[in-house]
């Protein structure tokens, strides 16, 4: 193991190997830490889902931002990463959110996302299998989509360590080292690492690395939440192939895996805060029944698999995102509330610049997702968590 | 099934010899990432026929003890269901 390096990123998952591969291309000279192999926190358990549908400024503007990398990606990475622009359609059942829809809508077109009002019988177009009787209208964006986790984690590790970069897998950080409030390196299971500069990428174990560097462990607090998910044999490709999701119906969403075609079901039912990630039989109840609502005909297909994860949720479910000003050179991303895989391209490229060049190009809203808002009791408008 | 005469490991995911073993010496030895790459024991047999293979080959190809080389998680539920019948509305028409 090496005894130096510029920058360590604790936390192999999306987030960390996307900063650790913009940091690399940058010049940077980084070491990457996972306590377990790549990935095997949150987002190689997550639903595939890739959106610009959020109901505020700050996530739009990323999340527009971050599809313009997705789109390019498999070819900057020479990897095909699997990205598909499906779409997601959230569907209405009261006039209520008809009304919220079209807010939204006004919302998106202002800063570039097309989403539109459809019918019910236009839903249908869509997904062919729609229980389409049960809606009152569809908010429908085309250029939405989804990827594959297994192979964006391992691409951007991948061409990270052609740039130079070094990977540890099963490696556990034991301790920061903080003299004077500045970072001097890492202690792991493995040996110690000298640094200045520490990024804390360990979504939801990151209030454990927080308190390694002196800081409290509520300073942002983010709690693990057991979300799960269950997975159907394959279908042919076209019949769900978006998002399908009716925000009134628990969040419950079904969505097509881009890669063989079976059905990613989720429901808003949740279990924590933990750690523990073991499958639960309530969920399989009640996520099935919301799917086969949505798509009556799933009643005849078979469940393959049911898995569960992390939604490392802030109390706002918005991350937390920057440079910790009590500590110098440690910064963190962290707290996705269940976004991390979508925003870690437009992520990864912010937090490389910030720490290198002090400011970046993305339009990241640094503001909107500053660390210390949770410590001066302020939170932002909750982001809606789904796919 | 195979054109070339490729022997395939994983049948539900028509995963052969030659592509573990491709990911292998490009340096992927974890079972883990494995699995996730080539889609190995995720398929309606969760790993039964092929994630013994599997192990075999990371073993021979990497020098390792096949004891070392630990299992994948297995998934509920251990075989297929229809949702229909998890959700208790099959004779419902």
């Amino acid at each position: 193991m090496k005894s130096k390096a510029e920058v360590v990123v604790i936390g192999g998952g999306s987030t960390g190997t996307s900063i650790a591969y913009h940091l690399a291309k940058l010049g940077v000279d980084v070491v990457l830490l996972e306590k377990g192999y790549l990935g095997n926190g949150s987002t190689f358990r997550c639903a595939t889902g890739i959106r610009q549908q959020f109901t505020d400024e700050a996530n739009i503007k990323l999340m527009r931002y971050s599809v313009e990398k997705w789109k390019k990606l498999s070819e900057e990475l020479e990897y095909d990463v699997n990205f598909k622009q499906t779409g997601y359609l959230f569907l209405a059942t009261t006039e209520e959110e008809v009304e919220a829809f079209k807010q939204n809508i006004k919302l998106h077109n202002k800063f570039g996302v097309p989403t539109r009002l459809i019918t019910p019988e236009e839903a249908k177009e869509i997904v062919p299998l729609l229980n389409a009787d049960e809606f009152l209208a569809g908010q429908w964006n085309p250029t939405d989509g989804k990827a594959n986790p297994f192979k964006t984690v391992f691409a951007f590790a991948r061409k990270a360590k052609e740039l130079g970069a070094e990977i540890y897998e099963y490696t556990e950080v034991t301790d920061i080292i903080v003299e004077n409030n500045e970072i001097k390196g890492v202690k792991t299971n493995m040996g110690t690492i000298k640094a200045d500069i520490v990024v804390n990428a360990a979504n939801a174990w990151a209030p454990i690395i927080n308190e390694m560097a002196g800081l409290d462990r509520e300073f942002i607090p983010i709690k693990p939440y057991k979300h799960q998910l269950v997975k159907t044999e394959p279908l042919k490709e076209g019949q769900i192939e978006p998002l399908v999701c009716p925000p009134a119906w628990n969040d419950s969403y079904v969505i097509q895996d881009g890669e063989d075609g079976g059905v990613i079901c989720g429901t808003g039912l949740e279990h924590g805060p933990t750690y523990d990630v073991t499958p639960t039989y309530d969920f399989l109840r009640e996520v099935l029944k919301w799917a086969t609502r949505i798509i009556p005909a799933l009643k005849y297909v078979h469940v393959l698999r049911q898995w569960a994860g992390h939604y490392a949720k802030t109390p706002d479910s918005n991350p937390a995102i920057g440079k910790v000003n009590s500590i110098d050179g440690f910064y963190i991303a962290a707290g996705f509330s269940g976004h991390g895989f979508m925003m870690a391209p437009g992520v990864g490229e912010a937090m490389a610049e910030l720490i290198v060049k002090g400011k970046t190009h993305v339009p990241l809203d640094w503001e909107w997702y500053d660390p210390h808002r949770f410590e001066r009791g302020e939170l932002r408008s909750t982001a809606f968590q789904i796919g | 099934m195979s054109e070339k005469g490729e022997r395939i490991i994983c049948r539900c995911n028509e995963v052969t010899v030659e592509e573990i073993e491709a990911l292998i010496e490009q340096g992927v030895t974890d079972i883990e990432m494995i699995k996730r790459l080539l889609r190995i024991g995720m398929g309606p047999c969760q790993g039964r026929t092929c994630l013994p293979m599997v192990i075999s080959i990371i073993a021979r190809k990497t020098g390792k003890s096949p004891d070392e080389i630990k299992l994948p998680a297995t998934r509920i539920p251990i075989r297929p269901v229809p949702a229909g019948v998890l959700v208790g509305d099959m004779n419902e028409e």
